[in-house]
């Protein structure tokens, strides 16, 4: 943590255009990747953890989307602001990305072959012949058994779990610094679910990354992050070391997530579950937006939106109740 | 539960005409003699990998598809065999079904009012008056407000669209429901309040449920039993506690294994390679033998059958026939 951050996220604001105006999707967005670190985004739907990895690529359609407010700081340029130009140097080479759907993010016309030396070829300039070498080499290191025959197969022949090895390979080939993994295993079976994520846990010691590992499955993100944040409507509610989020975790809603999680082991008394329903990103709430929701709401909390306070060295909580004691302690 | 087995189903087949290689007409066998009973008020749990055949099964038992072989019976009466026409058309009112997307489920055209009538319509067996107050009792029963009927399901979000799909599940007062997936679209949050809606349910009408899912915890918190299924068979069938403490088949095991659990501290046992054979050309003897980290040589040759090993639960598994010297090697597993 003393060393100066891989990637660094401040105070990130993403806004959409849409019938009724502009609609904030993401709010205050703010947190750092060290070199080699492992994090985990967990969050439902329309929390906005898919969005944030995409701004910090750039990816959103311009037109319809905006920056509203913060900055994504890669090795000196705010990526947000950078030229294009830059950015096409970085996306794929020192920030790559793995999507949920492996089906529809390959090309079905292409060959494997073909679609991992592109990127080997643009990047690095790699000649065909050696890009070709490489891919055989890069579909050894994801696991994919018989990889000589099988690079120049195309993706309809594989299955859903050999996709998404393509994927990966694709996104390793030119060595990232940071690997963001949008719900990586969301599609695929359990018993292949944990083979890609073992494999994703063995590339990182192997090839010294950072990953960044977004899902909705606190049991993935439990088995493989080293540090967690957790999103809701649009904003990080808590960011704990994976140890202190799954023990001890202070926010309501990190509890409320936990307790309503159908468990393989203990008690199968009735499932706990956080009553109401996702806010829309446009509804107004006053205070925290949890608030309506919350099992242990109190009147301060609809006085004003809380904001995420540090209660230790690596642990931050965005609840007005439970940081207050912060200037006594 | 001798008398009170409300489904019962002996030695099921499925196989589908497909187009094989070359165009050649190929036969998928997507179930391979299936056998369980679901008794009045229990629910029992299908699950599974994708290609399993557990949704094949679930859309057999309410009449979708006609079985290649074997005997399906709901309360009492075949809905296989000569008589399935009429069989069927007497035990319908008593049959519902829950699909996975409640987006997908509901015509966003048609008002909810309408969507969760439609079955009291088609039954044609109500007044006006009488469908539109049943309606307004059906929508209270799944927990949203009595005006929801006039409104469109583009309103809803995607946990009080599945209440509606549910409302209209209910609409006739079935015996048996089958769940497919009804949750797995849903968020965490939104999941446990539709489990917890349907165990109500069950409670207040006496429902038997067949509840199929991928997600063993899911599987765990809304069944009574569950049965596993692995490439067209099922491979164990047990009481909810005693297969998630004690596991008999080797792919119950590996596929409780391979689950992640909220536990950072958890030590992940190995996980079991290979993948789903294709069902076109399924290996010989025990499907699972390709993946099996007990496998024997007759694991290769012989199909094992579903056989009782304790009271109240069966496994197909080489390992525990009592005829075999590998009556051993439970220790290990």
């Amino acid at each position: 943590m003393t060393a100066a951050p891989l990637v660094s996220i401040e105070d990130l604001t993403v806004q959409f255009r849409t019938d009724r105006g502009w609609t904030t999707a993401i709010e205050g967005v703010s947190f750092d990747v060290a070199e080699g670190d492992c994090v985990g985004v967990v969050g439902e739907s329309g929390s906005g953890k898919s969005v944030t990895a995409l701004s910090m690529l750039r990816l959103h359609a311009r037109g319809t989307s905006r920056f509203a407010r913060g900055a994504v700081r890669y090795a000196g340029q705010d990526l947000l602001r950078a030229p294009e130009r830059n950015l096409r140097k970085i996306r794929g080479r020192d920030i790559a990305m793995v999507f949920q759907d492996p089906m529809s993010s390959l090309n079905p016309v292409l060959s494997i072959c073909d679609q991992i030396s592109e990127t080997l070829c643009l990047h690095q300039g790699m000649t065909r012949a050696a890009a070709r070498q490489r891919a055989i080499e890069l579909l050894d290191l994801v696991r994919i058994p018989d990889a000589a025959r099988r690079v120049d197969e195309y993706p309809h022949r594989l299955s859903g779990g050999m996709r998404q090895r393509v994927m990966i390979a694709i996104a390793i080939a030119c060595r990232p610094r940071l690997l963001i993994a949008d719900e990586p295993t969301t599609a695929l079976d359990v018993t292949i679910q944990a083979q890609i994520l073992e494999l994703l846990r063995d590339l990182r010691t192997e090839l010294g990354m950072a990953v960044m590992l977004i899902s909705h499955d606190l049991g993935v993100i439990a088995e493989f992050a080293r540090r967690v944040i957790v999103m809701y409507a649009g904003r990080i509610v808590e960011d704990a070391p994976v140890d202190v989020l799954f023990n001890a975790p202070r926010h309501p809603y990190t509890e409320g997530l936990m307790a309503s999680m159908p468990a393989l082991e203990g008690g199968t008394e009735r499932l706990y579950a956080i009553p109401g329903r996702i806010p829309d990103p446009d509804e107004p709430i006053a205070g925290c937006r949890f608030g309506p929701r919350c099992a242990h709401v109190q009147p301060i909390c609809q006085a004003a939106a809380p904001d995420l306070l540090a209660i230790d060295a690596t642990h931050r909580v965005r609840c007005t109740p439970r940081t207050r004691s912060l200037g006594t302690s | 539960m001798a008398d009170d087995v409300l489904v019962e189903v002996r030695d099921l087949d499925m196989a589908f005409k497909i187009n094989g290689q070359r165009g050649q007409p190929a036969m998928l066998h997507v179930l391979h003699k299936l056998n369980f009973d679901i008794g009045r008020g229990e629910t029992l749990g299908l699950v599974g990998e994708s290609g399993s055949g557990k949704s094949t099964a679930g859309r057999i038992l309410v009449g979708l598809f006609e079985p290649t072989g074997g005997s399906v019976k709901l309360f009492g009466r075949a809905i296989t065999g000569s008589q399935r026409r009429a069989n069927l058309a007497a035990v319908r009112a008593r049959l519902q079904f829950v699909f996975q997307d409640p987006h997908a489920a509901l015509n966003p055209r048609m008002r909810v009012g309408d969507s969760i009538a439609e079955p009291i319509d088609i039954a044609g067996t109500m007044s006006r008056r009488d469908r539109n107050e049943r309606v307004k009792e059906l929508l209270e029963m799944v927990g949203l407000p009595r005006d929801s009927a006039e409104r469109f399901p583009h309103e809803f979000s995607g946990g009080q669209r599945q209440r509606i799909v549910i409302a209209r599940a209910l609409a006739l007062a079935p015996g048996f429901i089958v769940c497919d997936e009804p949750v797995s679209a849903l968020d965490v949050s939104m999941q446990a309040q539709i489990i917890n809606l349907l165990m109500d349910l069950q409670a207040r009408f006496g429902l038997s449920y067949l509840f199929i899912a991928h997600d063993l915890a899911v599987v765990r918190a809304a069944t009574h039993r569950v049965a596993v299924m692995y490439a067209g068979s099922i491979v164990e069938v047990a009481p909810k506690d005693a297969l998630y403490d004690n596991p008999q088949h080797p792919y119950t095991q590996a596929l409780l294994d391979a689950v992640p659990r909220p536990n950072p501290a958890r030590v992940r046992p190995p996980v079991i390679g290979g993948e789903v054979p294709s069902l076109l050309v399924p290996p010989p003897g025990c499907r699972f033998h390709t993946r099996c980290p007990h496998a024997m040589p007759r694991c290769r040759v012989d199909i094992p059958v579903l056989r009782e090993t304790e009271p109240g639960r069966q496994t197909a598994c080489h390992l525990y026939d009592s005829d075999t010297s590998s009556r051993a090697q439970r220790g290990i597993s």
